[in-house]
């Protein structure tokens, strides 16, 4: 009796220690990037790299994380959803199509300085197949080609396809794929757009 | 060089598929590409150029004490140049930190030859800077030598847990980490193709290969001038040159090629 009370006394002090060492090793790594990156200003600070929590449990579990931790980023995720004014959740494929393509936008190098002005797009070929006679696509995500026609477009659809875009973490905790919505990168419009690329029958993505 | 060009004609094969499947501009502009490339298998890498620039800087006394950098001290030993790169990073008690090989040369070139930080860096990323010569030139000195990262000094352990810690860390609007793009087999972004550095195969063989001439750049890159541009790929703001953050993300990368020959100067799209 005493030796297994031994036992999980010793288990749950070096679970402690070990907590502790990874606590240890989060906060030099935080004061390496607050240090290494002095010259951020504020703003840049604040929206580049500062985590928010759901970032911050992601990075801490390695994009893997425990139902009890994944249960908790769905329900505050859920939470983050928003819709275009119009109620519209799905636009002009001809426009989501344009954003697919667009990868430039918000970079802050000033070694390898942006052109001013350039537009900031979704860049989803950069990880999806998505219309068959775009060859150049990457694959860090699912294909996407023939979306439309397994799902149609009736308002379940659309409205999941675009809840999905916004925050994809609302239905896949740790996701790899960005926080469209949530994070600003597009407006509600922009995706009802991209909704419309992936859904339309008339869209490539679909024939 | 035969195995430079076996591995071209490689990439030719590949590129020719991709190219029978893509359309006329696509087309266009590969066959650009190729055309470079063919180019340079005549030539050899152009990276040798800048290998041979940064021996000479090596040797050429410079800066206000008018001194060589022959004996700078890499981590074996002043004026070791043989096998230092493939060691490094590492911990230097004169400057009581964990350095690259970008970093101890700037000390070197602060030390010996009297020069500030800020004239021995200025200009460091631009093409054919003297930076990316030297580096060059001492990367090829390592040619054959398998990377040993040592963690054994406190402060290079704990450089190394701070490197893996940030090769997970995501932040910035498109809540991207090192690990988005390079913790699965077989990915690309685009066609460009991706090493996974959680394998040890794919890790050796994107870090012995740094530095590398560019052939999209047209010049040669050092690791930081990459690692810098990943960031600017993720949307971070731009680490400082030499920074913490750059050489703790180095360390960790080199400590998963542990063991891979280094073959730098390398040429790369």
């Amino acid at each position: 009796m005493r030796s297994s009370a031994n036992a999980i006394l010793f288990v749950l002090a070096s679970a402690a220690s070990a907590a502790a060492e990874d606590n240890a090793v989060v906060s030099k790594a935080e004061a390496i990037v607050r240090k290494s990156f002095s010259t951020a200003t504020p703003d840049d600070w604040n929206t580049r790299l500062k985590q928010d929590e759901v970032q911050a449990l992601c990075s801490q579990y390695r994009n893997n994380p425990p139902p009890k931790i994944a249960e908790r980023i769905l329900a505050t995720q859920q939470r983050t959803l928003k819709y275009p004014a119009s109620g519209k959740m799905i636009g002009d494929w001809r426009e989501g199509e344009k954003l697919a393509s667009i990868g430039t936008g918000g970079q802050l190098s000033s070694i390898k300085p942006e052109e001013a002005g350039a537009p900031r797009g979704g860049n989803c070929y950069a990880c999806h197949a998505l219309a068959p006679s775009e060859v150049a696509a990457g694959n860090l995500g699912p294909s996407l080609t023939g979306f439309g026609k397994l799902r149609g477009t009736s308002p379940d659809a659309v409205k999941r396809t675009y809840q999905q875009i916004f925050n994809v973490q609302a239905f896949y905790p740790c996701s790899m794929m960005p926080r469209f919505g949530h994070n600003g990168w597009l407006t509600p419009e922009q995706i009802a757009d991209a909704v419309a690329f992936l859904l339309d029958p008339e869209s490539p993505v679909n024939k | 060089m035969r195995v430079l060009a076996s591995g071209l004609a490689v990439f030719f094969a590949g590129a020719a598929l991709t190219i029978a499947a893509a359309n006329d501009d696509q087309t266009g502009r590969a066959m650009e590409q190729i055309q470079k490339y063919r180019q340079m298998l005549q030539d050899g890498n152009p990276a040798e150029l800048s290998e041979m620039r940064g021996e000479q800087l090596w040797v050429t006394p410079r800066g206000p004490s008018r001194a060589t950098l022959e004996q700078c001290d890499l981590g074996l030993g002043a004026g070791k140049l043989e096998g230092a790169d493939a060691r490094l990073p590492r911990y230097f008690s004169d400057t009581d930190q964990v350095q690259d090989v970008e970093s101890r040369l700037v000390t070197c070139m602060m030390q010996l030859q009297g020069l500030t930080r800020e004239e021995a860096t200025r200009g460091w990323y631009l093409p054919d800077s003297d930076i990316a010569a030297l580096v060059t030139f001492i990367a090829a000195k390592s040619k054959g030598m398998p990377i040993r990262v040592p963690t054994v000094h406190k402060k290079e352990a704990q450089i190394y847990a701070a490197g893996k810690e940030l090769f997970f860390r995501r932040s910035g609007p498109l809540d991207f980490a090192c690990a988005t793009c390079h913790s699965q087999d077989g990915r690309r972004i685009r066609l460009q193709e991706l090493p996974n550095f959680l394998d040890r195969k794919d890790a050796q063989a994107s870090m012995v290969t740094w530095p590398a001439y560019r052939v999209s750049e047209g010049t040669v890159w050092t690791l930081e001038r990459r690692v810098t541009d990943c960031f600017r790929q993720m949307r971070w703001p731009q680490p400082e040159y030499l920074s913490e953050a750059i050489v703790a993300l180095e360390v960790y990368l080199r400590k998963q090629a542990e063991g891979g020959i280094m073959d730098a100067p390398g040429i790369k799209r």
